[in-house]
């Protein structure tokens, strides 16, 4: 006969078997604190080198004769940034899922992956179209909005902690709506400052 | 208060079958390789297991090809999950009268 014991072990090993089968844990915390600083760094590239102004993301600006080719600049920089942050992310995670005997690529992370694309990239090709119409001034709230969209669908399957980073962007993207003007502020408070709190945070509770 | 033996599922003895049913508790479907990670066993101890499971009508399987590879997928029926239910609140019971 069992003993108490091996009761409260079958329950452990339940719960235990329950959460590695549907959440994918291998997110990295570092990870997140690496993409806010390429955040940071972009967001000072389009300051101080591109002379991105708070003030100039206005439709007038945008008519005028030199700021296309600035825009083009701005956003190569953001698919720069968006870029290391995700491959820091894959590597990181890829990393941290060997150390859990895990594969990175199985049922949990395809979940997880499937419920972030479908805001992410609805949110993207809107993107693309305001840009072809230039509406350029709704662009930073509506990557911040869709992001924590796409955190807030995705943390159903990962740390709980992806809920509020979600719940954050989408509050700090409509914020943004209200100030327009400061879209560059609010992209490196969002993606930048909040990620590195994030980052820490996450490294601090599970990975240590 | 005694719970006795018998109101243990003998499906649930054994480790493996109850990793089965709680990865298929929380997860729609999986495939034969998902519940293999999860599980870290051989396949030949997993396909025992979930024949076990599926004899029992505790689980079903749904096969496909996929890149004319076959892949199985297994999901919990109505009863598998009536007896999963019902071997937790025994556990629960048993931990509960004897502390």
């Amino acid at each position: 006969m069992k003993e108490e014991q091996d009761y409260i072990n079958d329950l452990a090993e339940i719960r235990s078997m329950m959460e590695r089968s549907s959440k994918f844990l291998s997110l990295s915390g570092l990870a997140g604190v690496m993409a806010g600083l390429y955040a940071l760094a972009g967001a000072w590239i389009a300051y101080s080198v591109l002379n991105f102004t708070p003030q100039t993301i206005s439709s007038e600006y945008y008519q005028s004769v030199n700021a296309s080719s600035n825009l083009t600049q701005l956003i190569l920089l953001a698919c720069l940034v968006l870029v290391l942050a995700v491959g820091t992310a894959i590597w990181f995670s890829y990393r941290k899922a060997n150390k859990r005997g895990e594969s990175i690529w199985n049922a949990t992370s395809k979940r997880l992956l499937a419920s972030i694309s479908v805001p992410l990239l609805t949110g993207g090709l809107l993107i693309l179209i305001l840009l072809s119409k230039s509406f350029i001034s709704l662009i930073a709230p509506l990557t911040l909005i869709f992001y924590g969209l796409a955190l807030y669908n995705a943390s159903k399957f990962s740390y709980e902690e992806v809920k509020y980073l979600g719940m954050i962007q989408i509050a700090l993207g409509l914020l943004s709506t209200l100030f327009t003007g400061y879209g560059l502020l609010f992209w490196a408070i969002g993606f930048g400052a909040v990620h590195i709190v994030y980052g820490i945070f996450i490294h601090i509770r599970y990975e240590r | 208060m005694k719970f006795s033996i018998v109101d243990m599922h003998k499906a649930f003895e054994s480790r493996v079958r109850l990793g089965i049913m709680s990865a298929l508790a929380v997860n729609d479907e999986l495939d034969f390789s998902s519940l293999k990670e999860f599980l870290d066993v051989t396949d030949g101890n997993l396909a025992t297991h979930l024949k076990k499971l599926t004899k029992l009508e505790f689980i079903d399987e749904e096969k496909s090809f996929i890149d004319n590879k076959p892949n199985t997928r297994y999901f919990m029926t109505d009863k598998g999950k009536k007896a999963f239910d019902d071997h937790l609140k025994v556990l629960e019971q048993i931990i509960k009268s004897q502390k």
